[in-house]
């Protein structure tokens, strides 16, 4: 237990003059950050403020995007994975990501959850069936879901399969959750919902999450990150930045002056 | 103002709907003709027996064999090619000099007609490689004519499938094969399926590339010989096959039987229900499948 509030205090991504370039334009300016363990962490700026990209560089999703180049550290536990020695496998399965659109595989609910963990190499029928529920059970789905395990996920309404995306990545067994604006297409309730379990989840995994939304950064994250124009202005504990922001910008942003 | 643009709405609704109405109605009068022109020929005796030289009462069973043999055959070539080079040029290609002109290329392969490549197979699949007229010179020929069909309906069919898809999979950290195998190519597949049996209809109905290489005559087939090299076998692939479509052009020009034209007639019947149950089969199983996928009810 000592062990871990230890770690609870520690840090578990660490960048260094982060910068990301699409093509000419430099969407990410030389960022340096540290992300604390088991807390949620939440970025906010305004749209094309350079929080989803640096989000999508600490599991590499950038690499998709052509001509996109990111220079600079990123070490996760220590070690830098920003390097093609890294395998994007291994990274992406510590590195799990939840995206703004639910985006569930067109396959059953069960075979959405037990899809990564097959491939990682849980291969045992039993072992699947219990990760299926254990993932299902941590996404608060389980009991909605349980007896339709076999039907189609698309069946499913947006604010479940949004549970079901983070049920699906939880199931690798991740270390650092991403979740880019997971509950922005969705309805209030749903959105209760996901907020509630993220902060269910900060005991087991460090989230990182990027909100347009002020109040839901100010209600769930335990420190809050303010971006501005590809820049990091400020990160600090979130009640501190929300009542006592050490930037001019970052107080006109939360004020609602401009973004 | 208001009123002129309201008139030209009106004629322009009635214009689309008069020439929608045309195509239909020209599609269903050739139906029609074809199908009550040949309805009285269509009996079991007919579908079964084979040609007569000189007299009546000559059926189409070997052509209508060969049609579906030569058809099995194609697909058992194509597939595999166009399947691969589809998911090559969706998902590998990268866009530079080269892949544009492979898209050219195949551009091209897909606008040459029949004919011309019948002559090409001639030349290459029956005289450089000294088979003679066949099955799989018809077969090859055929595949050239599909491939680039094909390959547009793979590479159409993956690129239809949302990104977000491929995204979901990859970070997962799901390579990037299994992401095609298992998330993109089932997405895909009733795109893939329905294109792939509207092609077939387009291989079971042609005739221009096989004269010169499956060739314009059929043994009397032994339907209960199955050796591969015995010449009446139906399936040995090198053996000349007349198709259906092959057969009502050669029965219409140079037919020496009374009925011939009663036998062309029958025949093109037999064709456009086999085309029509293609397409209409096509469609029943597409979206049978999608429902199938995307419900997930597998195991």
């Amino acid at each position: 237990m000592t062990v871990n509030i230890q770690q609870a205090q520690d840090t578990v991504i660490k960048t260094s003059d982060l910068s990301v370039f699409y093509g000419q334009k430099q969407a990410l300016n030389s960022v340096n950050m540290e992300i604390e363990r088991h807390a949620v962490t939440a970025f906010i700026g305004p749209s094309g403020c350079g929080k989803s990209t640096f989000l999508r560089s600490l599991n590499r999703m950038n690499e998709l995007i052509p001509n996109c180049r990111v220079t600079g550290s990123i070490q996760i536990d220590g070690i830098e994975v920003n390097s093609d020695a890294i395998p994007i496998e291994g990274l992406r399965q510590t590195v799990g990501m939840v995206f703004q659109r639910a985006n569930p595989f067109f396959k059953s609910i069960f075979e959405n959850i037990a899809f990564a963990p097959r491939f990682h190499g849980v291969k045992n029928k039993a072992d699947l069936e219990e990760l299926v529920e254990k993932s299902l059970r941590k996404a608060a789905l389980w009991d909605e879901v349980k007896d339709r395990l076999h039907e189609s996920a698309l069946a499913l309404s947006g604010g479940q399969q949004q549970r079901l995306c983070i049920a699906r990545t939880i199931a690798m067994q991740p270390s650092i959750l991403l979740l880019d604006e997971p509950a922005s297409a969705l309805d209030p309730i749903s959105t209760m919902k996901i907020e509630e379990l993220v902060v269910e989840l900060k005991q087991e995994y460090t989230i990182v999450i990027v909100t347009h939304n002020l109040h839901q950064a100010a209600r769930i994250s335990d420190h809050t990150a303010f971006f501005l124009m590809g820049e990091l202005i400020e990160k600090a504990p979130t009640s501190q930045l929300f009542t006592s922001p050490q930037d001019k910008r970052t107080e006109d942003y939360i004020s609602g002056k401009f973004g | 103002m208001r009123i002129k643009a309201k008139i030209m709405d009106r004629t322009a609704t009635f214009l689309l709907t008069a020439i929608a109405v045309l195509i239909i109605g020209v599609l269903f009068a050739l139906l029609g003709f074809l199908l009550t022109q040949g309805w009285h020929k269509l009996n079991f005796d007919f579908l079964t027996s084979p040609p007569s030289i000189a007299e009546a009462g000559g059926g189409i069973g070997p052509q209508l064999f060969n049609s579906f043999y030569l058809l099995v055959l194609t697909m058992l070539i194509a597939l595999p090619i166009g399947l691969g080079a589809g998911i090559y040029m969706a998902e590998y290609a990268p866009d530079n000099r080269f892949t544009r002109f492979i898209r050219l290329s195949i551009e091209v392969l897909s606008s040459l007609p029949s004919i011309v490549i019948g002559l090409f197979g001639l030349l290459v699949f029956v005289t450089m490689t000294g088979w003679g007229y066949s099955i799989l010179s018809g077969a090859l020929a055929l595949t050239v004519f599909n491939l680039p069909l094909l390959v547009r309906i793979t590479e159409d069919a993956l690129r239809n499938v949302p990104p977000s898809q491929k995204e979901a999979s990859l970070a997962l950290g799901i390579s990037k094969w299994r992401t095609i195998t298992s998330v993109l190519l089932p997405a895909a597949l009733p795109g893939i399926i329905t294109g792939t049996i509207l092609a077939s209809g387009r291989v079971f109905g042609e005739a221009a590339a096989l004269l010169f290489t499956a060739g314009m005559t059929s043994p009397d087939l032994v339907f209960h010989d199955f050796s591969l090299n015995s010449p009446t076998s139906p399936l040995n692939p090198m053996r000349p096959a007349e198709t259906l479509a092959v057969h009502i052009w050669k029965v219409n020009s140079e037919g020496l039987t009374p009925d011939a034209r009663d036998v062309a007639d029958g025949a093109a019947a037999i064709l456009v229900i086999a085309v029509l149950a293609f397409n209409l089969g096509a469609r029943w199983f597409g979206t049978w499948l999608y429902r199938k996928i995307t419900s997930g009810t597998q195991r």
